[in-house]
């Protein structure tokens, strides 16, 4: 305890403040700078794309959304649209905002460190990474028709037909998914003990649960390119 | 040049120029510090900050640079508008006025589409930086909470100009982005479980979006009022708060 206090009276006197004018002020003035230099350069440049007035009568092919939802349209190749559309980027904006409330390890504020949070910043890069990977697999690896061409490959609408795909049995689905999320949930807590006591039930489920998610999402898209599932699930209502 | 220092005191010893003025420039710390907080611009800043956060290898100036190029969109936008009307009739028309036509008016559509692009990466950049400084910790959670919103706020300003121009990328890039609204569960046509609600083409979340089935006259004017007016108005008032709370929150974040 005693420790404790004098060790936060020496924080408090720690004084490696400086004046903002002009140490911050400058240089967030360069930057402003060069951004507009770098901006108004590119632009005289570059054209920005114009194509033909918009015609509901003639469909681009390949339609693509922006380029930073094209990873999401990337996951449209390996779920329904009600997933890879709505409920995945939900998931990803909540998993965003719970991260504050989730992560209470209390190393690593205000520094850059792997060592004291490993299990935090490899899921988040990772997550960073594979949404960038999908993007730019949706931007210059598809071509008509979704169709994946390498980069070195020229677009054509001429591409050998994909194999067909098959639907797992709905038994062995609802046992595979249902098994995951549950060995998903129970396994870390028995084997990692003190993770899953620090975090609580209820913290430890929500991470479990959206690191799952992500991880499940890999999966299906492994078996997908692998095994040519189309469903894990598949009934007349919803499909996954 | 005892004329010029007269001339000088003159100037700036006037009533008019203290008026406006409210310190000298002579480098002491008193005037260093009224620089920042008698500045309404500058008083975002606090007087003084920790060393380490003026870094730029520390903050990678990402989040300064997000706000700065929302104000440079904020211009050309403003600009823009002056050449644009969101009529189907007319837009498509517009665009070529601006690509050809308007003087400067291809640089000024090009500085705002690349600054738009420029955007999404800064603030995710920026997103990545506060992550790997831990800087959503303790006392700053919720300011995370504001920076993820001001995020997806970013992508849909960006998403909502995509449709603007009312050419065949636009149109084709919006039809394939809200043809996912149609998929929503409960609340999409096509999505599942919306038989419970109802849901048909011309009454669920899409046609929300839309203003109708299709992307027509409705669309394009929403996507305009939402581009230029609400979501600014929304991401700008999310802003202050989240300068704000950075400062609130005891500045930059650093170690303890």
């Amino acid at each position: 305890m005693e420790v404790m206090e004098e060790k936060r009276g020496v924080i408090e006197f720690k004084d490696d403040k400086v004046f903002a004018w002009p140490t911050l002020v400058a240089k967030e003035f360069l930057a402003a700078i060069l951004v507009t230099v770098g901006l108004l350069f590119y632009s005289y440049v570059v054209d920005a794309p114009l194509r033909e007035l918009s015609n509901p009568g003639q469909a681009e092919n390949p339609a693509k959304a922006p380029w930073y939802f094209l990873g999401l349209q990337e996951a449209l190749v390996y779920f329904d649209p009600w997933f890879a559309g709505v409920v995945l980027p939900s998931i990803i904006i909540v998993g965003l905002i719970l991260i504050p409330y989730l992560d209470i390890n209390p190393k690593g504020n205000g520094y850059y460190s792997f060592k004291d949070r490993k299990f935090a910043v490899t899921t988040f890069v990772f997550g960073y990474v594979f949404w960038y990977v999908l993007i730019y697999i949706g931007t210059a690896l598809r071509g008509p028709f979704w169709a994946f061409f390498w980069p070195w490959e020229k677009w054509t609408h001429d591409f050998p037909t994909p194999p067909p795909l098959h639907n797992l049995p709905l038994p062995l689905g609802i046992v595979l998914l249902g098994g995951f999320y549950t060995a998903g949930l129970i396994l870390p807590a028995l084997m990692k003990r003190d993770f899953f006591m620090k975090l609580g039930v209820i913290r430890y489920a929500i991470t479990m649960g959206l690191l799952l998610t992500m991880i499940g999402t890999v999966i299906k898209m492994v078996f997908r390119l692998a095994f040519n599932v189309r469903y894990i699930i598949a009934t007349p209502w919803i499909n996954i | 040049m005892k004329l010029i220092l007269d001339l000088i005191k003159k100037i700036t010893g006037n009533e008019i120029w203290k008026s406006v003025f409210r310190h000298g420039y002579t480098d002491t710390p008193r005037n260093r510090v009224l620089q920042i907080i008698s500045n309404v611009w500058l008083h975002l800043h606090p007087a003084k900050v920790r060393e380490h956060g003026t870094k730029i290898r520390f903050t990678w100036c990402m989040g300064g640079i997000t706000f700065f190029i929302f104000l440079f969109e904020t211009i050309t936008g403003i600009l823009l508008m002056f050449y644009y009307v969101p009529d189907v009739n007319r837009a498509y028309a517009d665009m070529v006025d601006l690509m050809y036509v308007v003087p400067f008016g291809r640089f000024l559509r090009n500085s705002h589409r690349w600054g738009a692009h420029a955007m999404v990466i800064t603030v995710s950049i920026h997103m990545l930086r506060v992550f790997l400084t831990g800087s959503y910790k303790p006392p700053r959670q919720f300011n995370w909470v504001v920076g993820v919103i001001l995020l997806v706020l970013t992508l849909l300003l960006s998403f909502t100009g995509y449709l603007l121009p009312w050419d065949q990328l636009g149109y084709w890039a919006i039809t394939v982005g809200t043809n996912m609204a149609r998929a929503t569960p409960f609340l999409g046509h096509e999505g599942p479980f919306s038989y419970i609600l109802g849901m048909k083409p011309d009454n669920d979340v899409r046609f929300a979006l839309l203003g109708g089935t299709v992307i027509e006259a409705p669309a394009l004017l929403r996507a305009y009022v939402w581009h230029c007016i609400a979501i600014p108005i929304i991401g700008g008032a999310l802003m202050m708060l989240h300068f704000w709370r950075v400062r609130k929150d005891g500045g930059i974040s650093g170690p303890l």
